[in-house]
């Protein structure tokens, strides 16, 4: 029954805006090689389907590691950084000033130090996950109250109890919202890196290659090919976080 | 011999428009299986006066001992069990989770964990709550989470600061009934913040209240109902004598009244 509530709008919304695009463009007659119709999209990719896939996986991987080893440094040096607060008051603002730092103007760059391989976009994504968890980590981690830690202090708890007992499970949640986040962000740093130099079998590559050759309708089923990656790693996330913290869903249910 | 004895107790607060004198001078002796309340207006300290009683706050002059040792090294022992006016109850935990919280930390066994959590659960009416999360409850089931918290370690003395004081009137009346039931059959020491008078005598075996900064004694009211309490106490004439003379006590300004005793000295 909540899965008719929650999904068949959703659902709804996004065949809408499918007629809707294929409407418009036929209705304007635009040119299919400034913006394809939907179908044309569709048809496309059937035929460039086996390429596209291994492309797919290819740039995926990047961002998985990419994305696996930035959230992983986030929360790991966020636990080190709240062992000291000092350290932590220190890197916090510097942390937080990076998110104005656009990291993919970096990434012409990180081929010069990584070469054209996977390193160069691995590196780039990692630097664009790591920021958000490690900021939402922290936060987390030392947002825990006064009243929480008092009565850990009653009970003569360890500073390893106190961890393991009220700040982990406390900043779980701001964990998971910079993991669902970065999931984007990896995707986005790989792809954007590909502009920059990588293999033929690439997403990133491919867009730009065909784009300047104005074969939009190829760049446009790559694109597809990348959202379809990006969300299926969201959605896993969403999963792991649904399992891992479902206590805080519920809560927000029941607030809502 | 007094289970917690205070003497001497000063706490001063620095801060930049100078030194604030929060405590002076506090001498108190609490016996065993006594049932003591604290009270006066905001500000006179008696919030502060409970936390160096349970190693939260540092004096900053005069000693505080409990059960013949520093209040240190009674909170390394685990003879307290505290109540917060807010529940602080973790929300990622159930309610049997959060009322283990603490043989968790202190690594008892699960089997008997779980028997002690059930045991408090029943004395404090929450039996059918165990799955439940915090915010699934009311502030008044949250409150008695609290206190089976605190008591589930069987601790020689419960240190409560304002616990019912979020509660509308109804259920911290329930709630008081409960908590002298339990204080019975547990026989722990009670030291009690409250800003309610009615409340403090009802439950007290002694009251004892405190002027406004620097907080001081100016008097002890021994409290003498019949035990046990019940809601006929509340009727009773000796009930009424014995709010007057608190609230008398708490309107008397120690630096204008005339004729005012000085503050009463600690048993």
């Amino acid at each position: 029954m909540r899965l008719i509530h929650e999904y068949l709008p959703v659902a709804g919304v996004f065949v809408l805006g499918l007629l809707l695009w294929e409407g418009l463009v036929l209705a304007f007659s635009i040119e299919f090689y400034l913006l394809p119709a939907p179908h044309v999209i569709v048809a496309t990719l059937r035929q460039t389907y086996p390429f596209l896939v291994e492309a797919g996986l290819y740039t995926f991987r990047e961002a998985l590691a990419g994305y696996l080893l930035g959230c992983t440094g986030g929360v790991l040096i966020a636990t080190l950084a709240s062992r000291f607060p000092t350290l932590a008051g220190v890197a916090l603002p510097y942390a937080i000033a990076s998110a104005s730092v656009p990291i993919v103007a970096l990434a012409p760059l990180a081929i010069v130090w990584f070469g054209i391989g996977p390193g160069s976009k691995i590196a780039i994504a990692t630097l664009m996950t790591f920021f958000p968890t490690f900021v939402s980590t922290l936060r987390g981690l030392l947002g825990v109250d006064v009243r929480s830690l008092e009565l850990m202090r009653s009970l003569a708890a360890s500073e390893w109890q106190v961890f393991w007992k009220l700040r982990l499970p406390h900043s779980l949640p701001h964990m998971f919202t910079a993991f669902r986040a970065c999931t984007t962000l990896a995707m986005i740093g790989a792809v954007v890196s590909e502009f920059f130099g990588g293999p033929v079998k690439s997403l990133g590559v491919y867009i730009k290659s065909t784009a300047s050759l104005f074969q939009t309708r190829q760049s446009w089923s790559a694109i597809l090919v990348a959202c379809v990656l990006g969300l299926t790693l969201y959605l896993a996330v969403a999963l792991i976080e649904r399992l891992a913290v479902s206590w805080r869903i519920e809560m927000e249910r029941s607030r809502a | 011999m007094a289970i917690i004895t205070l003497d001497r107790v000063s706490k001063t607060y620095l801060s930049q428009a100078g030194e604030t004198a929060a405590l002076q001078d506090v001498s108190l002796a609490v016996e065993r299986s006594e049932f003591v309340s604290l009270i006066g207006p905001s500000g006179c300290g008696k919030s502060t006066l409970l936390r160096i009683v349970g190693d939260l706050v540092q004096p900053s002059g005069g000693t505080v001992t409990v059960n013949g040792k520093p209040a240190g090294a009674a909170r390394l022992d685990r003879d307290y069990g505290i109540v917060f006016q807010a529940p602080v109850l973790y929300d990622w935990r159930t309610v049997e989770g959060n009322v283990g919280l603490p043989l968790e930390v202190i690594g008892r066994p699960r089997a008997e964990r779980d028997e002690r959590v059930r045991a408090l659960l029943r004395l404090v009416g929450l039996d059918g709550f165990r799955r439940h999360y915090p915010w699934q409850l009311s502030g008044g089931m949250q409150q008695r989470v609290a206190i089976a918290r605190a008591l589930v370690t069987n601790p020689a003395i419960l240190l409560m600061d304002e616990p019912f004081g979020a509660l509308d009137e109804m259920t911290r009346e329930r709630l008081n009934g409960e908590l002298l039931n339990v204080c019975r059959e547990t026989g722990a020491t009670v030291l009690f913040v409250t800003h309610s008078i009615a409340e403090a005598v009802f439950l007290s075996s002694r009251v004892v209240v405190l002027t406004p900064r620097p907080g001081r004694i100016e008097q002890v009211v021994d409290v003498d109902l019949t035990q046990p309490r019940t809601e006929k106490t509340r009727a009773l004439p000796r009930f009424f004598e014995l709010v007057t003379r608190v609230r008398e006590y708490l309107a008397e300004d120690p630096d204008l009244a005339v004729g005012a005793g000085p503050a009463s000295p600690a048993r």
